[in-house]
């Protein structure tokens, strides 16, 4: 280990001992941050996947209805029905608090008007209306997915942080601070041993000269 | 500053469905199209749906929007069905931030 760059004495000694003090505890409060991380983490990774295999079943199969649906009219047909939605998909978006992470928390703005097909019946199959329907069920979840899965990843991030600050601390800055403090308290006795055995060695030569 | 409302990026045929319910669909013929796109788009959306096939030619791109918390750029599978993209992605996760890759028990 690396011994830090400092004078010996007893002033920097001490405040070594003050800095080794607070990254031991720095060290406890990340490393318990980490395992509260993990803990969130894991929950919304099990949610995650369950919200992911869900929808990837029922959206792919309500766009395969979309694409039968248009099978059955011309193209122009269904861009003319599908082109002017009756009202704009809204979300509310705000964020929330996880473990100080700052994650996004996503819901659509409920609407007032219950109405979800944009175009009237008369020139468009049902295989459409059925799409369109269970697309707009599972437009609820993906919404949902979006926000789960931005927050995993998210707090994946904080989480590769957060250990590798922990690691930086207890692999690198209390051993450092350990052994500077260790040489600091060496250095400082040798000293000291070698003031008293001079004092010894003044007070024989005096002994000597007087006799 | 999010808007408040939904992107849908893919092949236009594939995602049009998406129109009738009020998101806002770009639809792009190339993979190459889709990266100027996905950038634009990234100002303004809450929430953008990228189909598997261009999230995955543009991995690097999405996962640079990742560490913040808008917009969030989320793989939705195709009419042909998912690749498993977007499953590989949470394991990914997973493994970045324990260490390795576990699978996880399901309920």
């Amino acid at each position: 280990m690396a011994r830090i760059n400092v004078n010996p004495t007893r002033m920097e000694m001490r405040a070594l001992k003050g800095r080794l003090k607070t990254a031991v505890r720095g060290h406890k409060l990340l490393k318990d941050k980490t395992d509260e991380t993990i803990r969130r983490f894991m929950e919304y990774v099990r949610l995650n996947k369950k919200l992911r295999k869900e929808t990837e079943g029922e959206v792919s199969a309500a766009l395969r209805s979309f694409v039968a649906a248009g099978a059955a009219s011309t193209p122009a047909e269904i861009a003319e029905a599908v082109g002017v939605p009756v009202k704009k998909l809204k979300l509310k978006s705000g964020e929330e608090n996880i473990m100080s992470v700052r994650v996004p928390k996503i819901e659509i703005e409920e609407e007032e008007n219950s109405e979800i097909f944009p175009y009237s019946f008369a020139s468009t199959s049902s295989e459409l209306d059925a799409s369109v329907k269970s697309l707009r069920a599972v437009m609820v979840k993906l919404i949902k997915l979006a926000e789960v899965e931005k927050t995993c990843a998210m707090l994946a991030d904080e989480i590769e942080k957060t250990r590798r600050r922990v690691n930086a601390l207890e692999y690198v800055m209390i051993p450092d601070y350990q052994e500077t403090i260790k040489y600091i308290s060496m250095k400082l006795d040798e000293n000291e041993r070698a003031n008293t055995i001079r004092l010894m060695k003044v007070k024989q030569m005096l002994d000597e000269g007087q006799n | 500053m999010p808007n408040d409302r939904v992107a849908v990026v893919g092949d236009k045929n594939a995602i049009s469905a998406f129109k009738a319910l009020g998101a806002d669909v770009y639809g792009v013929k190339e993979f190459s199209e889709a990266e100027g796109v996905i950038k634009k788009l990234a100002r303004d959306y809450s929430v953008i749906f990228v189909t598997e096939d261009i999230a995955k030619a543009h991995r690097e791109l999405i996962n640079r929007y990742k560490a913040r918390p808008y917009p969030a750029v989320i793989p939705i599978p195709t009419a042909a069905g998912s690749d498993g993209y977007g499953m590989a992605a949470i394991n990914e996760n997973v493994e970045k931030a324990i260490g390795s890759s576990i699978t996880l028990d399901e309920e």
